[in-house]
């Protein structure tokens, strides 16, 4: 019993590099899918073109490539192509840019199909009204939009938080790393990766219920 | 005040207008009938530029408007719109539907926007709605919030298309005569509508739209009493 509360112990230590690498990936995630998904919707075919190869590309390979890429490729590509001699000082700067990128071409998926779900009529009314496109988008297309897109939303940063376990390969000492780590001084391969798979559920539960509770406050304000 | 020239539009292969000329002077009721699918919603949408006319002249107070480089959002805030589907926003109250437009188009004070929506609604009969959500209301209040928002922006014209036909039937009276009222004031108004009764008395004029023509036209006693085309008498017998 001892060894299985010392695993679960151990691998919340990992909780802090977990959720901040998770939080600040879904944030620039989000960020970059906005101008991503309207860069999707542009009438500009160049424009349209980047950005459909952007989503593509990051949604067709693995993320544990793309950290690879970043963590270690780049590296060696900067030394021995320009002879800059480069090295991540600390890599859990790679886990930010692999995952916020990573994410923002799922993001940019899921705000497009938000942007597109808000009624065509409503669009109409703000344009009838004088609106121009722009003060169309912004006070009556995204709020709604936002709406829509809150449940797929907190599905991504779920994902996500499960999605960083990848980085323990580039050893970061997230929560997967952490139980490693234990497990291979402990030999206790069992009681150490039960606690990871405990910390990890406990957060994705407690996320779970969060956006449920924001989704039925942003559901109220739609019946006065 | 607003004149249509040989108006065309087509959607793809789909040749929905086929020139169009008309005339709508101010302070005027034009009601538009005719069957579904003849052009008649189309027509009124290219009004006010929802659709970009494939070819011909829209002209609105002399000036041509359906040119590349003519501000369409300033028009726009000429021709007041009802929708069908009343087309509110669903996450505003209905006091801020209806002063959006005006403090965020014509940078009007909120205090001054907010006092003239609540006069609007009590022109409607909804004054005690102003901190209500849209939908918290019945169709036929939607309807004519949608109607306040679109006076507030104090346009020239009122375009309506099929404004009473997604209501229940017993809500489709306070909507007609909110638009009763209106053309009383004096509004010059477009209309799109299935009500024969309404339009009979309310309107100055009556067109006839089918296949994408005016294939008649006249005040309502000659429409609907003495009818030429013969399209027109087949239709008047189907839907009275």
């Amino acid at each position: 019993m001892a060894d299985y509360l010392h695993g679960i112990a151990v691998a919340a230590q990992g909780v802090p590099t977990t959720l901040i690498i998770s939080l600040v990936a879904v944030l620039a995630g989000l960020i970059i899918g906005l101008f991503v998904a309207i860069a999707k919707m542009s009438k500009h075919r160049i424009l349209r073109g980047i950005a459909t190869a952007y989503v593509d590309v990051l949604r067709g390979t693995p993320l544990m490539v793309q950290v690879l890429i970043l963590a270690y490729g780049v590296p060696q590509l900067l030394k021995s192509n320009f002879g800059i001699q480069f090295n991540w000082t600390h890599f859990i700067i790679v886990g930010f840019i692999a995952c916020g990128i990573n994410s923002s071409a799922y993001m940019a998926e899921i705000i497009r199909s938000g942007l597109q779900a808000v009624d065509i009529g409503q669009t109409e009314a703000a344009r009838s009204l004088g609106m121009n496109s722009r003060m169309t988008m912004r006070y009556v297309i995204v709020p709604q939009a936002f709406k829509i897109i809150v449940p797929a939303m907190g599905n991504e940063f779920i994902a996500l938080i499960k999605e960083t376990s990848i980085l323990s390969v580039v050893g970061i000492v997230e929560v997967t790393r952490q139980g490693t780590l234990w497990a291979s001084s402990s030999f206790l391969s069992f009681q150490a990766y039960f606690g990871v798979a405990l910390i990890y559920l406990i957060m994705t539960l407690t996320l779970a219920r969060l956006v449920s509770f924001v989704e039925r406050r942003l559901a109220q304000s739609d019946r006065g | 005040m607003i004149e249509v020239k040989n108006l065309e539009k087509s959607f793809g292969k789909n040749h929905v207008l086929r020139g169009i000329n008309e005339t709508i002077n101010e302070g005027e009721v034009v009601c538009i009938i005719g069957p579904s699918g003849s052009g008649k919603s189309t027509f009124l949408r290219c009004l006010n530029l929802l659709e970009q006319p494939t070819s011909g002249e829209v002209i609105l107070d002399g000036e041509k408007i359906n040119a590349p480089d003519r501000d369409i959002d300033k028009i726009r805030e000429k021709l007041g719109m009802v929708f069908q589907n009343f087309n509110l926003f669903p996450h505003m109250s209905v006091l801020d539907n209806i002063t959006m437009a005006p403090i965020k188009v014509k940078g009007q004070a909120r205090g001054e926007a907010e006092a003239e929506a609540r006069r609007l609604l009590d022109v409607v009969g909804l004054l005690d709605k102003a901190e209500a959500y849209p939908s918290s209301l019945s169709g036929g209040q939607k309807q004519r919030v949608a109607i306040a928002r679109a006076l507030a922006m104090k346009p020239e014209i009122m375009l309506f298309d099929e404004p009473t036909s997604a209501l229940d039937p017993e809500m489709v009276g306070e909507v007609l005569a909110v638009m009763k009222q209106l053309a009383e004031d004096g509004m010059t108004m477009v209309i799109v509508t299935h009500e024969m009764g309404f339009a009979r008395e309310v309107a100055d004029r009556m067109l006839f739209i089918d296949g994408g023509v005016i294939l008649e036209q006249g005040t309502p006693e000659e429409i609907f009493g003495n009818p030429q085309n013969e399209r027109t008498q087949t239709f008047l017998s189907m839907v009275l």
